[in-house]
């Protein structure tokens, strides 16, 4: 059966412009597997927020009983959650979803990951869990301005990175996408998650044999409502986006 | 011990509970959280003749208290539904509402009767006032003249009771809620929900793709509770009540108005187990009242016959 937990915060703070580091910790931690997948939580206790709010699992820390999100401070929820204090208690839906795939790759796979702004966080678990099975990983992740950059250290630790700001004021100047056309040649298989203009315009480059991870708005997050559908690539199908995905196979799904 | 069963026309409900359309999918999803045979009833998706693509996204859009939605009655269609997802519902110990929507009376009567030969459907659910849809829908729903006629209608083709949802969106609900009742309705729903919209101060353009939603959620309760206080005088069959309960003192508050069982919508989002735990609350709060059964308190705001005050514990 499904659960809820309320669970411990043990950390919530700032690390870089309107972004929190958020830390958690309780049973469910046993439950998260696969990167990319995401929770669903209420942001403050009572009838403040009508509905949860999805946000990436970032890193999993299954010895510790821990996991990490990251989040940016956008509306209502993000706000209230920015000002949840560390021994909180935090109600969480989750794991939910189906995220990136680590198995099933021939043997040191050159993995291409790809993320913009915060798009990146569900990267790290999946660098992570790519580098431990021995593949390789080189991350591209774009961001507004040098203010707005985060985890590019804990990426480095893994592999090799490039960054990309808007406005030049750290790594390359341009997009991701820039990045892309200027220093990656070699790779088997990407990975991206961004915001859909970003996406598109990577699926544009590399083509079907990578998986993108979509976002949209959500009510259940768990398959019930119909909120969060997209279009099916072939066919005249739909998926959801809180089951089928958010990860999904380019060649799968409209961008 | 209250006595928490109620019996409305086709439905020997355990408890006044039941999940509202749309908002519980076909049960599958919450059959992970707990075991279904719990609730009182289950009210499935809209279900049209064929499969239907609904509304762009976004669809949904979170407001004060409250949330609006445009799924645009978005379903498999009826011969999936009939093959699928009701079989599948079948191993539950539930009576199952189906919601049926459509464009034109034929739309409905045929849902109707295909689905009303399935024996764990119990009822069926005119949605004659989903405010998400081009055509039909609303229009049926608005309309005294044109509610009655699709009510007669249904009602010769579909072998188990018809329950006719009320739409909100009207200057004066009574006269559609006698209008069906004259029709043959053997109960009503009510509310769904309110039309509204929400602007995005970012672009200046309505948050959701189709424009305007409907209202449901916290918000809409007193709406609710003040619709159902007039209609469920002036009409003899029974009402599920349904807009705004996210606990067991708002299903109470809908009963005391005049509603003989409860539907629980956008809640499910913020908590999956909303309908076993307000099934819980209310068998904790009905113990307040003097009364050996909860379906003794519908109404009783109204209730004249008996003059004494309800008092709680
Ligand atoms: C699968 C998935 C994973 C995500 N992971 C992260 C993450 O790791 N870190 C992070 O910061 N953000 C993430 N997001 C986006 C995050 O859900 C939104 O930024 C957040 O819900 C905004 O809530 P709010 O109350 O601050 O904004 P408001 O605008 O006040 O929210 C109002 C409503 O709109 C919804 N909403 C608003 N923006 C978005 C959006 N971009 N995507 C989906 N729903 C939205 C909210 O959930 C809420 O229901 C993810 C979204 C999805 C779908
Ligand atoms: C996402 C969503 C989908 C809905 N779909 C339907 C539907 O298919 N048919 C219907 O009759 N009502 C539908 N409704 C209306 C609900 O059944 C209910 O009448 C309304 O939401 C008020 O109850 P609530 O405030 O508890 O949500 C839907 C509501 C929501 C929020
Ligand atoms: S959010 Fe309800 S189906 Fe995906």
């Amino acid at each position: 059966m499904k659960r809820i937990e309320r669970m411990k915060i043990l950390k919530n703070r700032p690390i870089a412009s309107r972004i929190y580091e958020l830390e958690l910790e309780g049973d469910l931690v046993k439950e998260m597997k696969s990167p990319g997948q995401f929770v669903h939580l209420k942001a403050a206790d009572g009838l403040d927020t009508t509905l949860r709010r999805p946000i990436s699992i970032c890193h999993i820390d299954r010895e510790a009983g821990t996991f990490t999100m990251l989040y940016r401070t956008e509306g209502k929820g993000t706000q209230l959650l920015s000002r949840r204090q560390a021994g909180e208690r935090l109600d969480v839906l989750g794991p939910l979803g189906t995220g990136f795939p680590v198995e099933g790759f021939s043997h040191q796979t050159r993995c291409l990951l790809i993320g913009g702004g915060i798009g990146v966080p569900p990267l790290y678990e999946l660098a992570r869990q790519l580098t431990a099975r021995g593949h390789k990983v080189t991350t591209v992740i774009g961001f507004r301005s040098a203010e707005d950059v985060f985890y590019e250290d804990a990426f480095r630790e893994l592999g090799y990175v490039y960054v990309a700001t808007e406005d030049g004021s750290r790594g390359t100047k341009g997009f991701v996408t820039d990045v892309i056309d200027r220093h990656i040649s070699e790779w088997d298989r990407y990975f991206t998650c961004g915001p859909r203009p970003m996406l598109r315009a990577v699926e544009a480059r590399l083509g079907p044999d990578g998986w993108v991870s979509l976002e949209e708005r959500m009510g259940c997050g768990v398959g019930a409502c119909l909120a969060c559908v997209c279009d099916e690539k072939n066919g005249s199908g739909y998926r959801k986006v809180c089951t089928d995905g958010p990860v999904f196979r380019a060649e799968e799904v409209v961008v | 011990m209250t006595d928490m069963r109620v019996s409305l026309p086709g439905l020997e409900m355990k408890n006044p509970v039941m999940p509202a359309s749309g908002c519980f999918g076909f049960g599958k999803e919450y059959s992970e959280f707990y075991d279904l045979s719990r609730l009182g009833a289950i009210c499935v998706k809209a279900v049209t003749p064929e499969m239907r693509k609904g509304n762009p996204t976004p669809r949904v859009a979170e407001t004060g208290g409250g949330m609006l939605n445009a799924i645009g009655l978005q379903n498999p269609g009826l011969s999936h539904v009939m093959e699928d997802e009701l079989i599948w519902l079948q191993q539950f110990d539930v009576p199952v509402i189906v919601n049926i929507a459509g464009n034109t009376p034929d739309d409905y009567c045929r849902v109707a009767s295909a689905v009303s030969d399935l024996p764990n459907v119990s009822a069926v659910e005119l949605n004659i006032s989903c405010p998400n849809v081009k055509e039909g829908g609303i229009a049926f729903g608005t309309d005294p003249v044109i509610a009655r006629e699709l009510t007669e209608k249904v009602k010769q083709v579909c072998s188990v009771p018809v329950y006719v949802k009320l739409s909100p969106n009207v200057t004066d609900i009574v006269s559609i809620a006698r209008a069906v009742e004259a029709g043959g309705a053997d109960g009503l729903s009510m509310i769904n929900t309110l039309l509204g919209m929400r602007i995005d101060l970012n672009t200046g353009r309505p948050v959701l793709a189709n424009g305007s939603g409907g209202l449901s959620g916290a918000a809409i309760k007193p709406v609710a509770v003040r619709m159902i206080h007039a209609v469920s005088q002036e009409v003899s069959i029974p009402i599920i009540g349904m807009g705004g309960v996210t606990c067991a003192e708002d299903a109470l508050e809908l009963i005391l108005a005049g509603a003989s069982a409860v539907a629980v919508g956008t809640q499910n989002f913020a908590d999956p187990f909303a309908c076993p735990s307000i099934i819980d609350g209310l068998t904790e709060t009905v113990k307040r009242y003097n009364v050996n059964a909860i379906s003794e308190l519908t109404g009783r705001s109204w209730r004249t016959s008996d003059r004494q005050i309800l008092t709680a514990r």
